[in-house]
């Protein structure tokens, strides 16, 4: 369920980095306490992200929630898809509904995240 | 699972779309075993439920209920409750979680009646079977005709062997029964109306599908639409205040208001640009901050997002175009009629 090959966040954001360059999501278990999305606002290609800043949002039926960008750097793309499926959300958070592509200022930040083997451990003990 | 008012509470089983489309197609199961109970039992049963509520209690026959407000002396609501008369001398009240020991007090506190008031929640378990298939589902569990029951009205009857007060009420905006069963039982009852349901495709529901359900039928909920802050005027309630069937707590302020007349009321609105509308955001007419919003949420039935709102009273009317500010940005909606949907009879 969680690749081996992400990191992870307290607020449920995966990232999946390789040299400087990463792609960004939220988890599984966010998109399952979510619930039906049905907006993703997502920010610039070119605009600067700040790890633990707030990268865009994710609305669903029920609320709307803030992205938190895992690691710094500059936005080098955006999954557009989203815009008008972002149902994609629900079904396959970990893989075809990536959210940006960043290239890291910092790639060291990525060793302070949590590993799939931690992050299981996290969400289970928060229920 | 989420603390409401102290209790665990599913928000959704298998997506709030889900549930809610299974309520409007064809039959959902929610556990509302979280409502309050209220009793008042005595001579003067009756003259403590008019005194202490806003509908008229003389209307009521043994067997109907009726949507009713608890009231301050100001006017603005403690509660918005259901009333059943069961007897003469005993009314049974069900109120929201969340308020259940401020309204028992509140009630206590007006009861200068040869009356009993009785807190009661914890003798009762609600289900909520809701969906043109929930009289066909529960059919299955009662000997009780449910055909015979009318639309809010209610029988003492069984269910599954076991006492059960079944009620043809909802907060759905769909056809459905509310039952009341003693705890012990709800767990194995629930199975059974699951059993029962499964022909249809039951889905048992969460809070998340009764928010979306409601709010499409345009049924109020404390603490968004109504509070201590707001009348029965402004919230479009006109209808349960009955101000010619004698004194009850509050009139005095409804009759000023009504003669003064109100400032401000509840009206439905669509959005026009892409965004959600929710709770707590300011609404703007001509450019100026002019009311807010009480509830918004997409409406999995029509396919927008709609939501209710506070606008001075002369603009509370459909038509108006407003902005919403969603995350800093005005969004472009507009008022319509409400109900947002209405079932077909």
């Amino acid at each position: 369920m969680y690749p081996d090959n992400f990191r992870y966040t307290k607020e449920h954001e995966w990232v999946h980095a390789q040299g400087d360059a990463a792609s960004v999501g939220i988890t599984d278990h966010a998109q399952s306490e979510l619930g039906d999305i049905v907006y993703v606002d997502l920010p610039k290609i070119g605009s600067k992200v700040e790890a633990g800043k707030s990268l865009g949002s994710v609305e669903s039926v029920k609320a709307v929630s803030d992205i938190y960008s895992p690691v710094s750097g500059e936005v080098t793309g955006i999954n557009e898809t989203l815009a008008t499926a972002p149902e994609k959300l629900n079904t396959d958070p970990h893989g075809e509904a990536w959210l940006v592509k960043i290239k890291l200022s910092a790639p060291a930040e990525i060793d302070g995240l949590m590993t799939a083997a931690d992050y299981q451990t996290y969400i289970g003990a928060e229920k | 699972m989420v603390d409401f008012g102290g209790w665990d509470m599913p928000v959704q089983y298998t997506g709030i779309i889900d549930e809610h489309c299974a309520v409007r197609n064809a039959v959902g199961l929610f556990d509302v075993s979280h409502m309050g109970e209220i009793e008042l039992r005595g001579p003067e049963a009756a003259k403590l439920a008019d005194f202490a509520t806003t509908n008229a209690i003389a209307k009521l026959q043994t067997g109907q209920a009726h949507y009713s407000g608890l009231l301050y002396d100001h006017g603005g609501f403690v509660d918005d409750i259901l009333v059943h008369k069961v007897a003469d001398d005993h009314y049974f009240l069900c109120v929201n979680a969340s308020n259940q020991d401020k309204d028992f007090e509140h009630i206590r506190s007006l009861n200068r009646f040869d009356a009993t008031v009785e807190n009661t929640g914890s003798r009762y378990t609600q289900l909520a079977v809701q969906g043109p298939k929930a009289k066909a589902t529960l059919q299955k569990l009662t000997g009780v005709d449910l055909s015979a029951i009318k639309y809010y009205w209610f029988t003492d009857g069984e269910a599954a062997g076991t006492a059960a007060r079944i009620a043809h009420t909802g907060y759905t905006g769909e056809d459905g029964f509310e039952i009341y069963v003693p705890p012990a039982e709800a767990e194995r009852i629930w199975k059974l109306v699951m059993d029962a349901g499964s022909e249809f495709g039951i889905k048992p529901c969460g809070l998340g599908a009764r928010n979306t359900l409601r709010l499409e039928a345009k049924m109020a909920l404390y603490g968004h639409e109504i509070d201590a802050s707001i009348s029965p005027f402004e919230a479009d309630l006109a209808w349960i205040v009955k101000l010619d069937k004698g004194d009850f707590n509050g009139r005095a302020a409804l009759l000023k208001q009504k003669e003064a007349g109100i400032r401000r009321k509840l009206v439905g609105f669509e959005m026009r640009g892409r965004g959600i509308g929710r709770d707590g955001y300011e609404v703007f007419l001509d450019g100026a901050a002019a009311g807010w919003v009480t509830s918004g949420s997409p409406s999995p039935t029509l396919n927008k997002n709609i939501g209710l709102c506070y606008l001075p009273v002369e603009h509370a009317v459909p038509g108006k175009a407003i902005h919403i500010m969603i995350r800093n940005q005005p969004v472009e909606a507009v008022t319509v009629e409400t109900p947002f949907y209405k079932r077909a009879k």
